[in-house]
């Protein structure tokens, strides 16, 4: 296990060492009783056994020694996560979206990144909102881990001890590219973090449409350089000729701005030949028709 | 007695619809056996193909999305073909009633019924890969939105399991009224065997949960052709309504696989120690209280799903509870074998392997059911690893542990058992190198049902590889022995070859078609006192 990097990592390792280390006492002592028994008694030492019906002290006894020991082991479990859902009312605030199969993140001054960059020793906490489809946001390091379900406004919080980068995985199933739905978390010092939430020049000479793509997860199914993922790619995809599927029948379309339009608002209305329909969400009421017409200018760029 | 009783089952009728119509439920026991283990291999091979392509990261073998499928394949036909019938339709079927001294079970028609409910199910798992775009890929839990959205044939998978559902309610309804109405005079429910015990409590199981998954399913169905907004955020539905629905059944369901085995388990013991199992009331009892509580523990399946912290809280203690029956059982296991006579046979093997790799997944459980370790556990190959320590490592170990058990009662021969030994020990490692690497990636943080992974978790993927190999030997040449026994075997075996003392023991190896050609007796003092009846 990768030493923990959060203030949460204690508290669960704790729990951690006692359960297993009081689990491997009784696996290994039964495992040797088992053992012995099996030798001591084998029927050419012992060729006539004898009859024992039971015991009831025995009984209560492994009856009450477990419960206890259960007990306690609920009691370490319970107050190692006892702090994960008290958060600081100082948490700096982060939305995190989930879509199939990337993670972004959204801070307060509407800064847009791809991973998530926090502070060491300040309590951070991630508003988990999914696009589509059920998520797991996990840092195996911080200990952490809560799903990001669609529809359903879950959370997590945590404070970061050690500077570092860390990985980010996602750890519900959520379709063809889930093991790809990796980010990582960079804890830097309160100087780096705040320098790097007022620097906006990443986005700034960005092709608009391309930003808006970016955003909305487009390529993680449909890449740039035309090999195949999820969906088409976009390379040279204005003014191309496809074989579609449109509810059975199959047709040929030129890809023009309103074939583009119509796949982004009803993306199962006419689904290109080879690919899977269903996997794309309806974007009608995410995008606007503005938005729509920077990004079906920006792919004409796609060459 | 009359010519008939003399004939076993076998060579009373003869052809084809001799089998597959009939009533007699031995045979149906049979059927099930064959169809259980094909598809057990078959679920086997699928396991061999994704631990190769997991053997180094990036692509080995096959594509993501087929890699989804193989996986989804997997679960479904090891969870709904292989385990949930397993011990109950195979060895509960063919021995309850003989064990019960009588001479079928209360609805034979029924139980031939679930057979082709049986077959019918497995025919619309196997059609999945037929038309479309193929075999859902939405892993064995159908977890909607997802299952909802996705272009597979995720309708005639949850279909399939649908109508499966159906065979496992009428096995547990049948095993209810036998065990309550056909046991021979004189056997009290206090003298039953502990298998029967068992199946007792696992039918209550079949019979109360199933239908919970079977409206579950088609409420999927109903979405996805319908288009009705039951789970799917986007036409109105709840993602965890879904989740609670299907763990309500899914998490009892673990007992309907586990209890049985622990029956089995109970069986094997006495028999190999010749001496009465230690605290019979107290396993009895506790089949009942694991069944019971059982119901009550589904939430930690959603422990990372956003439920309220107190929610959280009640479900973690009701998981711990719930190891409390089980460990008394592992206890009086153990104790059994105290100043017993103890006869070291394969299905003792079995046993004892059984024993050892239940508490492992049993005490990874408890890791898993506190709080703090399993937010950091959850979705991760450690709940991997620990499933198919209880599933595969318990439950199959019970399985082919009654196999060698009964082997000479079922076909009146015996395998060879110095190659039945050395098949043990090879599965044995082989199953360990396979599954104990699981609980050390997933510790180290990799989340399951990845088809790719980072490289920091390539020697434990590799090493459980190399143990899916050893495995596979070992499961061969487990089978291929019990094949050749039944070719080779010279050996007339008489009716009691293990000097067993419940009451299948007492009749012809393989039984008449009536069960018994004298009426059983049973044993002086209790159902397992050695002492006072050999």
């Amino acid at each position: 296990m990768k030493n923990g990097a959060s203030t949460f990592a204690q508290g669960v390792d704790l729990s951690l060492y006692i359960i297993s280390g009081i689990s491997i006492f009784f696996l290994v002592a039964i495992t040797a009783v088992m053992i012995y028994f099996v030798i001591r008694y084998n029927k050419k030492r012992n060729p006539k056994a004898t009859n024992i019906e039971g015991n009831n002290t025995l009984e209560v006894l492994w009856t009450v020694i477990p419960t206890i020991l259960v007990l306690v082991m609920f009691y370490y479990g319970w107050m190692g996560y006892k702090p994960m859902r008290n958060v600081p009312a100082d948490a700096i605030p982060v939305k995190v979206y989930g879509q199939m199969w990337k993670f972004s993140f959204e801070y307060a001054n509407g800064k847009l990144s791809d991973s998530l960059v926090v502070p060491v020793d300040k309590p951070v906490k991630l508003f988990l909102i999914s696009k589509d489809v059920n998520h797991s946001f996990y840092i195996p390091a911080f200990r952490l881990k809560e799903d990001l379900i669609p529809g359903k406004n879950n959370f997590l919080w945590f404070e970061a001890n050690k500077a570092g980068k860390y990985d980010v995985m996602c750890a519900e199933y959520c379709g063809q590219l889930h093991s790809a739905m990796l980010t990582s978390v960079n804890v830097v010092d309160v100087k780096a973090y705040e320098k790097w939430l007022s620097d906006s020049t990443s986005a700034a000479n960005e092709h608009p449409g391309l930003t808006l793509m970016k955003k909305n997860a487009c390529f993680s199914c449909h890449t740039q350089d035309g090999s195949k993922l999820v969906g088409p790619s976009f390379k040279g995809v204005f003014g191309r000729t496809e074989l579609v599927d449109t509810d059975g029948s199959e047709h040929e379309i030129v890809v023009n701005e309103e074939y583009i339009k119509r796949s982004v608002k009803t993306p199962n209305a006419d689904v290109v030949k080879g690919y899977m329909k269903g996997l794309m969400v309806p974007y009608d009421k995410i995008l606007t028709d503005e938005q729509i017409d920077q990004i079906i200018e920006y792919l004409k760029t796609v060459k | 007695m009359t010519a008939t009783t003399e004939l076993n089952f076998f060579q009373a009728k003869k052809g084809l619809f001799s089998w597959i119509f009939s009533v007699d439920h031995k045979r149906i026991g049979l059927l099930y056996l064959y169809s259980i283990l094909a598809f057990f291999l078959v679920g086997v091979s699928l396991g061999v193909l994704m631990r190769l392509e997991l053997l180094n990261p990036g692509k080995d073998i096959m594509e993501a999305k087929m890699y989804n499928q193989v996986f989804t394949m997997h679960g479904v036909i090891m969870i709904f073909l292989f385990i949930i019938p397993s011990i109950p339709a195979v060895f509960g079927n063919f021995f309850l009633p003989i064990m019960l001294g009588t001479d079928d079970v209360a609805f034979p028609k029924l139980n031939l019924l679930s057979w082709w409910i049986y077959v019918v199910g497995a025919l619309m798992v196997l059609s999945t890969l037929l038309f479309g775009d193929g075999p859902a890929d939405t892993g064995w839990t159908f977890y909607a939105p997802y299952s909802v959205r996705t272009g597979t044939n995720v309708t005639m998978s949850v279909l399939a399991a649908f109508v499966l559902g159906f065979a496992n309610i009428l096995t547990g309804l049948n095993f209810i009224v036998t065990i309550h109405r056909l046991r021979t005079p004189g056997m009290t429910f206090f003298k039953m065997p502990l298998f029967a015990w068992a199946l007792y409590a696992t039918s209550w199981i079949q019979l109360l949960a199933t239908p919970i998954i079977g409206i579950t399913l088609l409420m999927i169905v109903a979405e996805r052709v319908l288009g009705v907004g039951l789970f799917d955020p986007s036409i109105g539905g709840d993602p965890i309504l879904y989740q609670h629905l299907f763990w309500i059944y899914s998490h009892p369901a673990v007992y309907i696989m586990a209890l049985p085995a622990f029956g089995i388990i109970s069986e094997l013991i006495p028999t190999f120690t010749h001496r009465t199992i230690f605290g019979y009331k107290a396993i009895a009892f506790s089949s009942l209280a694991i069944a019971f509580v059982g119901y009550f523990v589904w939430g930690h399946h959603m422990f990372t799903a956003g439920m309220s912290g107190a929610a959280r809280i009640v479900f973690s203690v009701m998981t711990f509870l719930v190891a409390i029956p089980t460990a008394i059982k592992v206890f009086n296991w153990v104790a059994s074998l105290y100043k017993g006579s103890i006869d070291v046979q394969p299905p003792l093997l079995y046993a004892l392997g059984f024993i050892f790799q239940f508490m492992v997944g049993g005490l990874s459980g408890l890791v898993l059911g506190a709080l703090a370790t399993d937010i950091h556990l959850h979705d991760t190959y450690f709940v991997v690893g620990h499933f198919h320590y209880v599933m595969f490592g318990g439950t199959g170990f019970a399985f082919f542990g009654a196999l060698h058990y009964w082997y000479p009662k079922i076909w009146g021969r015996m395998y060879n058992k110095a190659v039945a030994n050395v098949a043990f020990v090879i599965l044995f490692i082989g199953f360990n190198l396979l599954y104990f690497p699981m609980l050390i990636s997933g510790l180290m943080g990799m989340p399951r049902r990845y088809y790719d992974y980072l490289p920091e978790f390539h020697l434990p993927n590799m090493i459980s590889t190399y143990g899916s190999w050893v495995l596979v030997t070992g499961l061969l040449l487990m089978i291929g022995n019990l094949i050749a026994g039944f070719y080779t075997s010279k050996e007339k075996i008489g009716r009691n070859p293990w000097g067993g003392i419940t009451l299948e023991w007492q009749t012809l190896s393989p039984p008449p078609v009536q069960n018994f050609d004298k009426m059983p007796e049973l044993p002086k003092g209790g159902p397992y006192d050695f002492e006072n009846n050999f």
